[in-house]
């Protein structure tokens, strides 16, 4: 029925580098109203016009959800990605005006919690940065444990140190800290929920912990936003609308077809909403699913692809689109 | 121009009518001459002036009436409003999103001064003026969903959103087509539609679901729902059949047209903002049969729904005891000439 979410134009008010990897931008509304309201955990989708190109790449909310008079996202820069963080870190000035939707919550806080307790790796932070500052707003019982490579790129681990003193602890890689999961899986007041932000890896175990502890899976939460990687270019049939297009190095499937004149569905543009399933009608070659949206058995079969995230190689793919 | 407010009732002496511009702005169901079940759902924007879209919160002459009737029921049987412990935060959202609107499409009834956490709002209908802190519920004389809802047409059903189900954690339910908040708070999608037949079958709630935990905010939703009612009662509950289900047996040939109400539901699906949950107005309309059968196309094409309705559905939306007066009276209305395509009178 509708493609995305509704579109708000914004100018960016500030870049603020944060560590050698992280900037984060502010955004206003260019009509100078309040921006919407969201909830923390939300995302919105950032577009980027990069001459004909336009990438649209989700980033968490981070600022505080009472704050409504503008929008802030950090992204981390990837040397190896589709060009997305690059483009924001070299491109993107205070005074440029961007798109961004309106905000999309797929990481939300289960409000029947009697205490919260988030685990962060990395860039993961971010969504924790407004589920904390709702939290704390209201009194809410809540204990953040982030992970970070080294304390020079511990992404606002100082700002949460002092806002949040002790219920934060923080664990550098560099120092071979490590949370011991176990021992705080299994410690936990009744009516725990459990959150986890980070790399896949991270998430897999906590899950898998959790699992094995006892945890009920609707206690456990957690977002992985997989961004869409490059690859070798390869060709598409879509079937419905009569094209064949060709979906470059930097360019996810998505977009290609969004390039098209094509409108697919889309929320996350990370492979977890499952809003851009898409069915295959032919193919002769590889996928490369990179989605955690469609089962073993449906990547197995070779009849749905989640365009967000997942390419393929090979000779011929028709696609119902 | 603002509304004239009627003084009418929906009980005891039944003094509610429909004026001629309200007849003509009900949002009448049948857009074909048969029925069937199908997801029924559309983007919620503004319709046309002069109908029930013209705002997307609709406030109408019945209004001032509604909400006496509502503070009747809630002195009797408080259990029609309740919010589970963790839905004030979004009861919050419900009482920004309900005064806005009303505020946005009635400023001469309504108005609402925000001051960053400091608000002040003016019900002119109701002789209300009150300030005061947005998110501290002390400053209020109710919860917050239960003092807007006390001012709002229409029941409310707060959704909370977790493990991909919806889940019945707060409501104001005073107009309702014999289904109760109080059995049915805290059950998910599936449980409480479990009664409803043939739609299992379609997969339709199955569907229906996937879109509803995918509204988007700013992207409000609705769909129509029907059904029929013996006399302008809101207050159609289970807790009070003893009230209303006797009065299914006194309709006559003679007092068809008087008795027999369309009861037409106007649905609608928001994402609130804090709290990430989904609000669901539902909206009740009521015409009765003299009224409706004012304009031609409609008398012919509503002979023809019930006439053709399957029976389960005519069980289940409680018709079967009176379908066959009902289609004899509006039988003698439908020359069988055709209708024309769409909702609207001719």
């Amino acid at each position: 029925m509708s493609t995305g979410t509704t579109k708000l134009d914004v100018l960016v008010s500030d870049v603020v580098p944060v560590n050698e990897l992280v900037t984060r931008f502010h955004f206003r509304r260019r009509d100078g109203e309040l921006l919407p309201t969201f909830s923390g955990g939300a995302h919105v989708v950032v577009e980027m016009r990069d001459g004909e190109r336009t990438r649209l790449n989700p980033y968490s909310l981070m600022g505080s959800p009472l704050d409504t008079r503008e929008y802030t996202i950090s992204v981390r820069r990837d040397d190896a990605g589709r060009g997305g963080s690059l483009f924001m870190h070299r491109q993107v000035r205070p005074g440029t005006e961007m798109v961004v939707s309106y905000p999309v919550n797929l990481f939300s806080l289960d409000l029947r919690a009697r205490k919260h307790l988030m685990l962060a790796g990395g860039i993961g932070i971010t969504p924790f940065m407004a589920q904390t500052a709702q939290l704390a707003a209201e009194g809410g019982n809540f204990e953040l444990h982030y992970t970070c490579r080294t304390a020079s790129l511990g992404t606002y681990a100082d700002l949460l140190r002092e806002r949040y003193d002790r219920r934060v602890r923080l664990y550098h890689d560099d120092r071979d800290e490590r949370v011991d999961l176990d021992r705080l899986l299994s410690s936990q007041p009744l009516g725990t929920h459990l959150y986890v932000c980070g790399p896949s890896g991270m998430i897999g175990w906590v899950r898998e912990r959790a699992a094995a502890l006892g945890w009920p899976p609707e206690t456990v939460h957690f977002e992985h936003f997989a961004a869409p990687q490059p690859g070798a270019p390869f060709d598409v049939t879509l079937a419905l609308s009569g094209k064949t297009i060709r979906v470059d190095e930097q360019q996810s499937l998505l977009e290609a077809i969004e390039a098209a004149g094509v409108d697919p569905p889309y929320l996350c543009r990370g492979g977890v909403c499952g809003q851009c399933e898409t069915n295959v009608i032919s193919h002769d070659g590889k996928f490369i699913h990179n989605d955690h949206w469609l089962s073993e058995e449906d990547h197995r079969s070779g009849c749905k692809i989640m365009p967000c995230v997942s390419r393929f190689e090979g000779r011929s793919l028709v696609l119902e689109r | 121009m603002g509304i004239t407010f009627r003084k009418e009732t929906f009980r005891d002496d039944f003094t509610f009518r429909n004026s001629p511009e309200h007849i003509r702005r009900f949002p009448f169901p049948f857009h074909e001459d048969s029925y069937m079940y199908a997801v029924n759902i559309e983007p919620h924007v503004v319709g046309p002036k002069g109908s029930v879209l013209e705002n997307l919160i609709d406030v109408d002459e019945h209004y001032v009436a509604e909400m006496q009737d509502r503070a009747l029921v809630l002195a009797e049987d408080p259990l029609r409003c309740q919010s589970l412990p963790h839905m004030t935060l979004a009861g919050w959202d419900l009482l920004e999103l309900l005064m806005e609107q009303q505020a946005l499409g009635y400023p001469e009834h309504f108005m609402l001064i925000r001051d960053g956490d400091r608000w002040r709002w003016i019900n002119r209908p109701l002789g209300i003026d009150d300030s005061f802190t947005f998110g501290d519920v002390s400053t209020l004389p109710y919860g917050p969903m239960e003092y807007i809802t006390r001012q709002s047409q229409g029941d409310f059903c707060i959704l909370d959103q977790r493990d991909g189900n919806l889940w019945m954690d707060a409501g104001m339910v005073t107009t309702q087509a014999d289904w109760s908040l109080d059995f049915d708070i805290g059950m998910n999608f599936f449980e409480w539609h479990a009664p409803v037949p043939l739609a299992h079958e379609k997969g339709i709630f199955v569907r229906a679901l996937k879109f509803l935990t995918n509204i988007q905010q700013g992207k409000p939703a609705r769909r129509l729902n029907w059904t029929m009612t013996i006399n302008p009662r809101l207050d159609t509950s289970p807790e009070n059949y003893h009230k209303w289900g006797p009065d299914r047996a006194t309709v006559t040939p003679e007092n068809v047209g008087d008795k027999v109400h369309l009861r037409v539901e106007l649905q609608s699906f928001w994402r609130l903002p804090r709290s990430n949950a989904i609000v669901f107005p539902i909206r009740c309309y009521l015409i009765k049969m003299d009224e409706l059968v004012t304009q031609p196309k409609w008398a012919r094409r509503l002979h023809r729904v019930i006439r053709d309705l399957p029976e389960e559905l005519a069980t289940y939306k409680g018709l079967t005891r009176y379908r066959p007066t009902l289609v004899e009276w509006l039988s003698k209305l439908d020359d069988g000439s055709a209708t024309s395509a769409g909702f609207g009178p001719d």
